[in-house]
């Protein structure tokens, strides 16, 4: 027994989808490649990895308590 | 689109349901190919240098955001879409798409641009294609192009506004060069579309949209077509004097202008029973050369620019 031929319209949708995936897996790349551009364009960045570093401790106001 | 009739998007087999394509047409992609070429031009003119990935995606968002307008002035006009012969095609009218889809597409699309031209440019070119957006989908679409005659010619700044965008998007501010390209479009608009009203006329008249040849005759807008071109002609040339122009410019705006201008000429010397005679065969050729005017003028500008690494481009 044969199956029933598909519909037009689960192919029309089927397009829907798979365009809006497409767009979708698009954007995202967008904003990732804009992201690495930006970072690697931009100013140093400094990573804060919890480790004291004396160098960023503000100097002490002459006559303050510090 | 073939299975398109006049029961709203129904065929004997049943409802018709939109493709992705009728999406992409809610965004006008003809306009949006206009938008991407003058943004860009204004974009790479600017005298700033941007990385290639960021100038391509502040295009694609300046696009979309057009497109976005596009929605949302298709959502509002779909009642004279339906009525006239070249929209009535479009995916509303057809009953493709209901009218909230294309509202709802239009307003996301609109925000989404806005944010993400302001993330990968800068604020100021997010904040003026916010305005471009709402100038467009609703001084335009909502209150000029139905209530006045020169709905054209204010409404044009819409379509002006893109390559000032993408020269915002290089540098972070405007500039007389932002000003004249826009001044370029803008005084570009209405001669290019009157040109087209003139032989268009039935259309607009049975929609009811107050185009000049609709309430003031094609006398009238033959007149305004060669004024405007009159106006146009030191607008294109005066860009020529700044630092996006140059020699090549110059010259091509020379002759481009002396063309639109013996155009202008040609439609303002006829009247109706010639015009009618030939089928409108000079309004027909002075509308698609307004087309090519355009674009070599921007391709100028971008010869310019494209030049100036190897001494050559600019004054």
């Amino acid at each position: 027994m044969a199956f029933k031929p598909e519909h037009e319209i689960y192919k029309r949708r089927f397009g829907r989808n798979l365009g809006l995936g497409l767009v979708l897996a698009g954007f995202v790349a967008l904003v990732f490649g804009l992201t690495v551009v930006k970072v690697t364009n931009g100013d140093p960045m400094q990573g804060f990895d919890h480790v004291v570093r004396p160098e960023m401790t503000p100097a002490p106001q002459p006559g303050g308590n510090g | 689109m073939s299975d398109i009739n006049a029961n709203g998007g129904m065929t004997e087999a049943g409802p018709v349901e939109a493709g992705f394509g009728d999406y992409v047409a809610l965004l006008k992609p003809r306009v949006m190919s206009l938008v991407v070429f003058t943004a860009l031009v204004g974009l790479l003119v600017a005298p700033v240098h941007v990385h290639p990935f960021v100038a391509f995606t502040s295009v694609l968002f300046i696009a979309l955001g057009a497109g976005a307008s596009g929605a949302l002035n298709m959502w509002w006009d779909a009642d004279i879409d339906q009525v006239m012969r070249r929209t009535k095609g479009r995916p509303i009218p057809a009953g493709l798409v209901q009218p909230g889809e294309a509202l709802g597409l239009g307003l996301a699309l609109s925000g989404l641009s806005v944010m993400m031209l302001s993330l990968a440019a800068n604020i100021m070119a997010g904040a003026l294609l916010a305005f471009t957006i709402f100038f467009y989908a609703v001084v335009y679409s909502m209150w000029l192009k139905r209530s006045t005659p020169q709905n054209i010619v204010i409404g044009g700044a819409a379509g002006a506004f893109p390559p000032m965008v993408g020269w915002v998007a290089a540098t972070g501010s405007v500039s007389l060069e932002a000003c004249l390209m826009f001044l370029l479009i803008f005084m570009w608009t209405p001669p290019h579309f009157w040109s087209l009203a003139l032989f268009m006329n039935s259309d607009y008249e049975k929609a009811g949209v107050p185009m000049l040849t609709v309430t003031h005759g094609k006398r009238v807008t033959r007149n305004h077509i060669l004024v405007y071109t009159i106006a146009l002609v030191p607008c294109a040339l005066a860009a020529g004097f700044t630092s996006i122009g140059g020699p090549i410019y110059l010259a091509v705006s020379a002759l481009l202008n002396a063309g639109f201008l013996w155009g202008a000429w040609r439609i303002w010397r006829r009247d109706e029973a010639v015009a009618e005679a030939d089928g409108y065969a000079t309004e027909k050729s002075v509308f698609k050369f307004s087309i090519l005017y355009l674009f070599l003028h921007f391709g100028a500008f971008l010869a310019e620019a494209a030049l100036k690494p190897w001494g050559m481009g600019g004054w």
